[in-house]
């Protein structure tokens, strides 16, 4: 075999494994639950879906995981700030300590919420069982994503740009919107939709605190879980399904809303 | 429009990057703030711009005090060594930057850019970003950036550092037309003495903190104020006790002046070094081509050594050899 022509295998050899190893992990599951899915018909599906107490278990979770995500935004780029342009004692256990949410076992998080916040709070705050709960648990766990892709970009970012900008007569303000923000903007993105995701998807750090009432504090995960304890796979399927499709319209539409920050300026 | 800084004082922690510095530049002019890396330029450049905040001391624009101006009130131009680009911005929208900020009309903006980016001879690349830009052109698009706004002053942070040899030399000639064009009162920082002969109207030495002399290229090539501005102006070496510049050394056949012996003998082009050996000193001595034929140099040679001295009225403009050990008599000539 000539050099030449192993050259040109190299590649095609890693996008073969590239995409060997997404189907594999990815597609394939995914379509199992489509597959799923559609074994019931749509009458079927739109049965699942709904139903009164899933439905209010999709749109609990879908609107505090958009919440918590807009939280992230706005205080994770706000710590990633503090982390890298400030100096102030404690700085590196600050940073140090961002990632714990990330690194705890999700139950654990969730023994550890419930103590803090169950009925028996040692700082007389309870709550168990309520929707608060819910967004408390889901703003623990997805702290972390926001603050650490927007950090690196953050300590990257030419300085002097900043300096040019304030020469030509710009505020803190717009230097920050029109210079700053678009070269955050893909990082922001990027932790905004592994924080929504995670939201959507997360079960063990809330499970414990909120109670899983349903019609008031059930989410969509909790669902699934129940749907199947009862052997009905279809149900299960068809709310899995549905988490899929909103999780993919919002990676899109950040990544579309990031394209045009980005280019703004 | 005038710049005069007063006694201005900067430390870094235990660095002292401004020791008591007065600089003075007249409008319209082309100053360069000329010395070693760590010697205090840069801040004194960032100082004027407002990007530093001196310890003491005082800066004025126009004769008006401009120390607690905020940089964006400054109306100041600057240009970074590393062009400090909008990257996520077209050249277009680069230049109009200041423009926009200040609100100005449309088709104000468009007038005004479009003028900038011919100046700049950048008008074809008007929609690139500037990563897809030569080092050359984003500096271009800097300056053009800078010049947008019509600053009061334009201050420029070794310009042409990040550059290779060549687009060096031709920006910094291209630097110079520019700004008879333009007039506006210019402050270059550089650590390149042959740059700042070259370009600037007025030099300005700063070393350790502070200035050393102060003056136009030539009175400070020919006349150097202490060793420091002497040696960094240009090669020196020593005749006897005295620092002389090597092409500023007459080398005689007849046994007048310093005897020596010709050591080694190199041709860099136009011009041939010879290494004399007077007793023990090297002496380095520079000739043109046709001096060092009609005098014969060859390794061995015997020959004579003098320094000429000023005034001579053969070689106008000549050094003035300094002899050793006035070197830190500081920047006496400087406050106007």
């Amino acid at each position: 075999m000539s050099v030449a022509v192993r050259l040109g295998r190299g590649p095609a050899l890693g996008l073969g494994l590239a995409t060997l190893w997404f189907s594999l992990l990815v597609l394939i599951p995914l379509t199992a639950v489509l597959v799923e899915t559609a074994a019931g018909g749509w009458g079927a599906f739109w049965r699942a879906v709904a139903d009164e107490q899933t439905f209010a278990a999709i749109r609990l979770t879908v609107v505090h995981s958009l919440l918590v995500t807009l939280v992230n935004v706005l205080i994770g780029t706000l710590i990633a700030w503090v982390l890298v342009r400030d100096d102030f004692p404690g700085k590196r256990v600050l940073d140090v300590v961002i990632d714990v949410p990330f690194a705890l076992p999700t139950i654990v998080a969730g023994l550890v919420l419930l103590a803090l916040y169950g009925p028996r709070s040692p700082i007389g705050v309870d709550v168990a069982n309520t929707r608060t709960a819910v967004f408390l648990a889901l703003l623990f766990v997805t702290l972390p994503f926001v603050v650490r892709t927007v950090q690196p970009v953050l300590a990257e970012l030419d300085r002097e740009a900043e300096e040019a900008a304030a020469t030509l007569g710009a505020s803190r303000l717009a230097t920050f919107r029109r210079i700053v923000l678009p070269a955050l903007a893909p990082a922001i993105a990027a932790g905004a939709a592994m924080s929504f995701a995670r939201g959507i998807s997360e079960y063990g750090s809330l499970v414990l605190l909120s109670g899983n009432l349903p019609m008031r504090t059930e989410v969509a995960s909790v669902r699934i879980l129940s749907h199947i304890e009862n052997g009905d796979l279809a149900a299960a399927s068809a709310v899995a399904a549905v988490l899929l499709v909103v999780a993919l319209a919002a990676i899109t539409a950040l990544d579309l809303i990031q394209r045009r920050v980005a280019r703004r300026g | 429009m005038s710049i005069q800084v007063r006694a201005v004082r900067k430390r870094f922690g235990a660095f002292t990057a401004l020791d008591d510095v007065s600089v003075d530049v007249p409008t319209g002019g082309l100053t360069a703030l000329l010395g070693p890396s760590g010697g205090g330029k840069s801040t004194l450049l960032r100082v004027i711009a407002g990007l530093e905040t001196p310890d003491g001391g005082e800066v004025l624009i126009d004769g008006l005090p401009a120390t607690h101006l905020p940089v964006r009130e400054r109306d100041v131009g600057f240009v970074f060594q590393h062009y400090a680009a909008f990257k996520h911005l077209t050249v277009y929208r680069n230049v109009a930057f200041g423009l926009e900020i200040r609100r100005r009309p449309a088709g104000e903006i468009r007038d005004r850019v479009g003028e900038l980016l011919r100046l700049v001879r950048l008008e074809q690349f008007a929609d690139r970003l500037p990563a897809q830009l030569s080092g050359g052109q984003r500096q271009r698009m800097a300056l053009a950036r800078a010049l947008a706004v019509e600053p009061r002053v334009l201050l420029l942070d070794e310009p042409f550092g990040a550059l290779d040899a060549q687009v060096r030399k031709e920006l910094r000639e291209w630097l110079r037309r520019l700004h008879d064009e333009v007039r506006v009162t210019t402050v270059f920082v550089t650590h390149d003495q042959e740059e700042a002969l070259e370009v600037a109207d007025e030099i300005v030495v700063v070393n350790q903190g502070r200035v050393e002399q102060t003056g136009p290229p030539d009175e400070l090539y020919d006349r150097p104020a202490t060793e420091f501005v002497m040696r960094f102006l240009g090669p020196t070496t020593r005749l006897g006790d005295a620092l002389v510049r090597p092409h500023d050394i007459d080398v005689r056949l007849d046994g007048v002046g310093v005897p020596g012996r010709v050591d080694r003998l190199s041709r860099v082009g136009f011009e041939v070094r010879a290494h004399v050996d007077c007793d023990g000193q090297q002496v380095m001595v520079t000739l043109d081509r046709t001096r060092a034929a009609a005098l014969d140099l060859a390794p061995g040679r015997a020959v004579s050594l003098v320094a000429t001295s000023i005034g001579d009225p053969a070689r106008p403009g000549t050094t003035r050899p300094i002899s050793a050990g006035t070197g830190a008599s500081g920047a006496a000539e400087f406050h106007p």
